[in-house]
C-alpha cells in the first residue's frame, strides 16, 4: 500500500487551524447567547404576523355584544385575555381601565377558562374596559391564539393580523412605549 | 468561623495552584530539577487545602448552618444525613468545590503515582492541572463563593430539591465528575505532550490508565442519572435528549474514540495528532457542557445557575483553555512525525473508523444540541432539536459501528484479512440471525427493533469469537485454559466492554420498539391488563417519610391468576418546598420490567395511573455496568505490570513500566 501523497505544507498547516477556528466561532456566538437582554426562556408568539384564528364566542354580559374574528376586522383592537382566579389580572385591570377612559382604542376582553358568574364578580369589582366581552369556557380559542396564560394582551390590526403580544399584565411602560406607538402607526 | 476558614483554605489552594501552573514548567523549559520537584508538594498542598475548604463546606451542611448562604438556599434541619451530605454537591458552588477537590486528587495521584514519568513530562502535566485549578478557583473566589455568608441567618432553610433527594441521584454527581474531571488528565498529557513536542508509544501508555478510569466512572455516571431520571420521573423512559444529556454523552463518545485511538498510538505509532486532538476535545466537551447548564444560556432541567455573568467568566476558561490548547496543537501537531503505515483494511483501519463514527455521532449531538441556541440568535426563531433528530443521526451512526466492531479486533495489524474476519465470525452470524427469528416470532415486528435485536446478537456473540480465538481451543483445551490464565485482562477487559455494548443494544431496542402503555383513571379494586399481565389496583394509604407525606398505592400484579409481583408507586409531598413528586414502582425480572406510576387524584375516589410493560429494558443497565466492568478490568491490567516490573517481558521494545 502506497502513502498517499503527502499535501503541501501550507495545506497541513491550513487543516491544524481548522479546530481552533471552529472553536473561535463557537466561542462568539455563545458570548452573544450572554446578552444580558436576552432571556432563553422568552418564547416568542408564532402567531405574530398571523391572522388571528377564527372564532366566535359568547357573549358574557347582556349589555355587551360577544366576540368573534369578525370583530377584529376594520379597525385596530387590543384583545386581553383575562380570567378571574388569575392574580395579575387585577393588577391589570386599572391600567385597561385607563386605556378604555383616554385612548380612542377599543379593547375586548375573553374571559379564559372561566366560570361566567365569577368572570362577571371581578368585572363588577374591578371594572369593565371592555367594549366586547366574552367567555372561553374550553380554553380551545386561547390554544388558537397560543395562549400559554393569563393575562396576555394582543395587539390586532385592522385586517385581523396579530401584530404583538404582551405576556402578563400590561404595564404602563409597555403601554406608552410599545403598544400606543404601535396602535397609533397601524392607524394610520 | 469553619466557613471562613474553608474560604481562607481555598484562597491559599489557589496561590498554590497559580505556583503550581508556573514553577515546574519553567523548570521543564530550563530543564531545572529543583524547579520541577516544586509541581509535588504544591500539588500535595493543594490537595490539603482544598479538602480542607470541601471538609470545611460539608461541615456547614451537616450542622445546617443557615447563615452560609449555599446552606440556607439548599438544606433544611430536617433533611435526611445522606442528603445533608450530597446537598454539598447539590448546588451550583458546592458542585465547584467538588470538581476542583477531584482535580487535586487526580492531580496528586500523577505527582504520587507517576514515579516512571520522565520528570519533564510530569513537570509540565502537573502545570497544565494546575492551570486549570487556577481557573475554576478564581471562579469560584470571584463569581461564586460557597462560603459567602446570608446574614441575618434565616431560622431555617429553604430545602433540597425533592427531586434530589434520592440515593442514586445522591452519587451521580461525584461518579460523572469523576468523569469530566478525570478527562482533564488526559487533557494535560496531551498539551504537555505538545509543549515537548513529541508524541510516542510510552506517552499512549501513561495516558490510556488515566482516561480508562474517567471513562468507567462517566459510564457509570450516565447509567445512574438515566436509571434515576426512569424510576423517579415516572414518564416511562430513560433518555430525553436533554441538552444537559447531551452534554455527558458527548464527552463519552469522544472520549470512547480517544481511548481507541490510544490503542493505535501504543501500538503503531500512528494517529497521532487524531489521539492529541481527541485528548483536547474530550476535555473540551466536559467544559462546555458546565457552560451549558451554568450560563443560563439554555433552560433545562438541569440548569444551575442561571447567570450571565457567570456564563461569561466560565466562557473566558472555556476560551483560555480550548483556545490555547488548540492553538498550540495548530502550531505543534503538523510537526508530530507519524509512524507505522497501513492498509485501510486493518486494525488499524478498523480503530480509524471507529474513530470516525464515533467522532461523527459526537458532531451530530453537539449540532443537535447547540442547533436551537445559534439559530435563535441569528434570529431564525425557537425550534426544539429532540429525539426524532436524534434517532435518525445518531441511531443509525451506532447501528454502522455496531456493525462494524466484531470484525475490528479480528483483523491484523498492518494488514488484515477482510474475507477471512468475516468467515471467523459465521458464530456472530448466526447469533443475529437467531435473535432476529426470535424476535420475530414472539413480537413479530417492526422491522428495525428485529434488526436491533440482530445487531445486539452480532455483536455479543462476535466479542466472544475474538476472545475464544485468541485462545485456541483447538489445540486442546489444557492448553486453552492456560492460555486463558495467561492472557492479559486487558483482553478479558475488552470483551466485557464490547459485550456490555450488546447487551445495552438489545435493552435499547426493547425500550424503543416495544414499551407497553396504560393510562386510566382508576377505583381502588378496579384491575387493567397489559402485555398478559393484570394489574389490581388495591387503593392508596397515607404514610409520612422523613421530610415528606407520603401517598402509597398498592397495585398487585399476576399473570393467569398468580401473582408475580406487589407494586406500590408513591407521590411525596414535601412541605418545605410545597412539592410533590411521583415515584415509579418497579418490578424487575431482568429480562423485563413492569412499570406503575401513581398519578393524580380525580377528587372522586379515582386515581390517574400510568401503567408501562418494558420489555428489555434491565438490560439496558446491566449492559451499561458489564461495560463499566469491563473499563475496570482493563485498569487492573496495568497493575499486575507494576507490581512485577522487573519480569523480563518479549516485548520489550516498549518500555515495561507503567503508572497504576
Amino acid at each position: 500500500m502506497s502513502r498517499p501523497a503527502p499535501m503541501s505544507p501550507l495545506a497541513r498547516r491550513l487543516l491544524y487551524l481548522l479546530p481552533v477556528l471552529a472553536f473561535a466561532a463557537l466561542a462568539a456566538w455563545l458570548a452573544l447567547a450572554l446578552r444580558p437582554d436576552r432571556d432563553p426562556s422568552l418564547l416568542p408568539s408564532a402567531m405574530i404576523g398571523k391572522p388571528a384564528p377564527a372564532f366566535d364566542l359568547p357573549a358574557l354580559l347582556p349589555e355587551r355584544p360577544g366576540v368573534s374574528s369578525q370583530d377584529l376586522k376594520g379597525k385596530v383592537v387590543l384583545l386581553n385575555f383575562f380570567a378571574s382566579w388569575c392574580v395579575p389580572c387585577r393588577a391589570e385591570q386599572p391600567v385597561l381601565m385607563r386605556i378604555a377612559a383616554e385612548e380612542k382604542l377599543p379593547i375586548y376582553g375573553i374571559a379564559y377558562k372561566d366560570k361566567p358568574e365569577a368572570a362577571r364578580a371581578f368585572l363588577a369589582e374591578l371594572g369593565n374596559p371592555f367594549g366586547r366581552l366574552a367567555v372561553d369556557e374550553s380554553g380551545r380559542t386561547a390554544i388558537d391564539f397560543g395562549l400559554y396564560g393569563v393575562p396576555e394582551t394582543y395587539v390586532i390590526d385592522k385586517t385581523g393580523v396579530i401584530r404583538f403580544r404582551h405576556v402578563g399584565p400590561l404595564d404602563p411602560e409597555t403601554l406608552a412605549r410599545t403598544v400606543l406607538p404601535l396602535v397609533a402607526e397601524l392607524g394610520k | 468561623m469553619i466557613p471562613e476558614l474553608g474560604h481562607f483554605a481555598l484562597v491559599l489552594a489557589f496561590l498554590l495552584a497559580i505556583a503550581q501552573s508556573i514553577l515546574p514548567l519553567v523548570g521543564a523549559a530550563r530543564r531545572d530539577p529543583r524547579l520541577m520537584a516544586t509541581a509535588r508538594p504544591a500539588a500535595e498542598g493543594q490537595m490539603l487545602f482544598i479538602a480542607l475548604a470541601f471538609a470545611a463546606l460539608t461541615w456547614s451542611f451537616v450542622t445546617s448552618d443557615f447563615s452560609v448562604a449555599v446552606v440556607a438556599h439548599n438544606s433544611h434541619s430536617t433533611k435526611p444525613l445522606l442528603y445533608q451530605i450530597a446537598g454539598v454537591w447539590g448546588n451550583h458552588e458546592g458542585s465547584l468545590l467538588l470538581w476542583v477537590s477531584i482535580l487535586a486528587v487526580f492531580g496528586l495521584s500523577v505527582a504520587w503515582f507517576g514515579g516512571n514519568l520522565p520528570p519533564p513530562l510530569k513537570a509540565r502535566v502537573l502545570a497544565v492541572q494546575g492551570m486549570i485549578a487556577v481557573g475554576f478557583i478564581a471562579f469560584m473566589l470571584f463569581a461564586s463563593n460557597p462560603f459567602a455568608r446570608l446574614l441575618p441567618a434565616p431560622p431555617d432553610g429553604e430545602g433540597l430539591n425533592p427531586i434530589l433527594q434520592d440515593p442514586g441521584l445522591a452519587m451521580h454527581p461525584p461518579m460523572l465528575y469523576l468523569g469530566y474531571v478525570g478527562f482533564s488528565m488526559a487533557f494535560s498529557f496531551a498539551v504537555a505532550a505538545l509543549i515537548e513536542g513529541k508524541v510516542d508509544a510510552a506517552w499512549a501508555r501513561w495516558v490510556r490508565p488515566w482516561t480508562l478510569a474517567a471513562w468507567v466512572a462517566l459510564t457509570l455516571g450516565i447509567a445512574l442519572g438515566s436509571h434515576w431520571a426512569y424510576y423517579t420521573l415516572g414518564w416511562g423512559g430513560w433518555w430525553y435528549w436533554d441538552p444537559v444529556e447531551n452534554a455527558s454523552l458527548m464527552p463519552w463518545l469522544s472520549g470512547t474514540a480517544l481511548l481507541h485511538s490510544a490503542i493505535v498510538v501504543e501500538k503503531r505509532d500512528a494517529l497521532k495528532s487524531w489521539t492529541i486532538l481527541l485528548a483536547i476535545a474530550t476535555f473540551a466537551l466536559s467544559l462546555i457542557g458546565t457552560f451549558l447548564v451554568r450560563s443560563g444560556v439554555l433552560t433545562s432541567v438541569h440548569s444551575f445557575a442561571v447567570d450571565p455573568a457567570r456564563g461569561m467568566f466560565i466562557l473566558g476558561l472555556l476560551v483560555a483553555t480550548i483556545g490555547g490548547s488548540l492553538t498550540l496543537f495548530a502550531i505543534r501537531a503538523p510537526t508530530l512525525q507519524g509512524g507505522g503505515l497501513f492498509a485501510p483494511i486493518s486494525r488499524e483501519g478498523g480503530l480509524v473508523l471507529n474513530n470516525l463514527l464515533l467522532a461523527v455521532a459526537c458532531a451530530t449531538v453537539l449540532g443537535g444540541t447547540l442547533y436551537p441556541l445559534l439559530l435563535d440568535l441569528i434570529g431564525g426563531g425557537t425550534v426544539s432539536v429532540g429525539a426524532p433528530y436524534f434517532d435518525r443521526t445518531f441511531g443509525p451512526l451506532m447501528a454502522l459501528l455496531a456493525v462494524a466492531l466484531p470484525v475490528g479486533p479480528m483483523l491484523a495489524w498492518k494488514r488484515g484479512d477482510l474475507a477471512g474476519a468475516l468467515g471467523r465470525l459465521w458464530a456472530a452470524l448466526l447469533a443475529a440471525a437467531a435473535a432476529f427469528a426470535i424476535g420475530w416470532w414472539i413480537r413479530g415486528g417492526p422491522l428495525p427493533a428485529l434488526c436491533g435485536l440482530a445487531l445486539g446478537g452480532w455483536l455479543l456473540v462476535g466479542s466472544l469469537v475474538e476472545l475464544v480465538e485468541r485462545l485456541r481451543p483447538g489445540r486442546g483445551l489444557g492448553q486453552a485454559w492456560q492460555r486463558a490464565r495467561s492472557l492479559p485482562r486487558a483482553a478479558y477487559g475488552m470483551t466485557l466492554a464490547h459485550a456490555g455494548l450488546a447487551v445495552a443494544i438489545l435493552g435499547i431496542t426493547g425500550a424503543s420498539a416495544w414499551k407497553g402503555e396504560v393510562i386510566r383513571i382508576m377505583h381502588p379494586g378496579e384491575s387493567v391488563s397489559l402485555a398478559g399481565v393484570d394489574y389490581r389496583f388495591d387503593g392508596v394509604e397515607p404514610a409520612v417519610g422523613a421530610n415528606y407525606r407520603v401517598e402509597r398505592g398498592r397495585f398487585t400484579a399476576s399473570r393467569d391468576g398468580r401473582t408475580i409481583a406487589v407494586l406500590t408507586p408513591e407521590r411525596r409531598f414535601y412541605p418545605v418546598q410545597q412539592q410533590t413528586t411521583t415515584g415509579a414502582a418497579l418490578h424487575t425480572t431482568l429480562l423485563n420490567d413492569l412499570y406503575a406510576v401513581l398519578g393524580e387524584p380525580d377528587g372522586k375516589g379515582g386515581w390517574t395511573v400510568r401503567i408501562y410493560d418494558q420489555p428489555l429494558v434491565p438490560l439496558l443497565w446491566i449492559g451499561f455496568l458489564i461495560m463499566a466492568l469491563g473499563g475496570v478490568v482493563s485498569l487492573s491490567d496495568r497493575r499486575l505490570r507494576v507490581g512485577a516490573p522487573q519480569r523480563a517481558r518479549r516485548a520489550a521494545a516498549l518500555p515495561a513500566a507503567a503508572p497504576p
